[in-house]
């Protein structure tokens, strides 16, 4: 295998340091793709680019985002090649929200809730149902793109704040609200479209 | 005293960075008297852990396709 070959000089990335960054390509791939096969070229063959391009590889701006960059010109070519081109990298074309609201729908002027969170029974066995699923998708489709966008490559693809922040343009005031935001909205749509449900059919589901 | 709103906000950054000692104080003694935000406490940490598992899900879902 190329991989294990014999160039490993000094200042080439090992294969072992770039494996370490696989699951979070292939999450970010996965999401974007929605295909669990073309995510797993699309990852092996940035790998495998990452790879023999080492040399040029700065450490300016942290291995993890250098892999990312080279991830989403794999996934652009994908685009490109298959011609569907209205889903175009999904994480990249979204500016800004159109429906920019904020925590004032969950808080009155004093800081007090407005509602607020009831408790949730048993939340841990809801993750082991089919429709808890479902329900958890449709929360997260409506939240507003930037904010899904965000989110998503906190919680599900697992980049830290600041890697966000490069990925988005982001500032860090900005994040925090954002992320705030997105988990009130998530909660709130959890508790009115799952818990509350279950609680209603008295412990049936 | 720190708002509902101020609390829940430092909940939420305190899931993806450290917070100093006195907000982490703050945090306490208000859960300990605000049933409201101490859901939002255990909440959001649930939220991400739906997070996580939901591309697990994704994942099989999209496996059975193949």
């Amino acid at each position: 295998m190329l991989l294990s070959a014999e160039m490993n000089t000094s200042n080439q990335l090992s294969e072992a340091l770039l494996a370490e960054h696989r699951p979070v390509l292939y999450r970010y791939a996965l999401l974007q793709l929605k295909d669990t096969e073309l995510a797993d070229d699309a990852v092996q063959e940035t790998l495998l680019a990452a790879w023999q391009a080492s040399a040029n590889f700065e450490g300016k701006a942290g291995l993890r985002t250098w892999l990312i960059g080279i991830l989403k010109h794999k996934i652009a070519d994908h685009w490109r090649r298959s011609a569907r081109e209205v889903v175009t990298a999904e994480f990249d074309q979204i500016d800004n929200d159109a429906d920019e609201v904020d925590e004032d729908d969950f808080f009155m002027s004093n800081g007090h809730w407005i509602g607020g969170p009831t408790t949730w029974n048993d939340p841990e066995a809801a993750l082991k149902q089919q429709e808890f699923w479902a329900i958890y998708e449709t929360c997260q489709n409506n939240l507003p793109p930037k904010m899904a966008k965000v989110f998503m490559l906190r919680e599900l693809v697992g980049l830290e704040a600041s890697e966000v922040c490069g990925e988005t343009g982001l500032s860090d005031a900005n994040y925090w609200v954002t992320m705030h935001r997105a988990r009130l909205r998530l909660r709130e749509c959890l508790e009115v479209r799952w818990f509350n449900q279950s609680k209603k059919e008295n412990n049936h589901a | 005293m720190r708002s509902c709103r101020d609390i829940t906000a430092l909940v939420s950054q305190g899931l993806d960075k450290k917070l100093s000692v006195s907000e982490r104080l703050a945090i306490g003694v208000h859960v300990m008297m605000c049933s409201r935000c101490r859901n939002f406490q255990s909440q959001s940490q649930f939220i991400r852990k739906a997070a996580l598992g939901y591309t697990v899900q994704l994942q099989k879902r999209l496996d059975k396709k193949n």
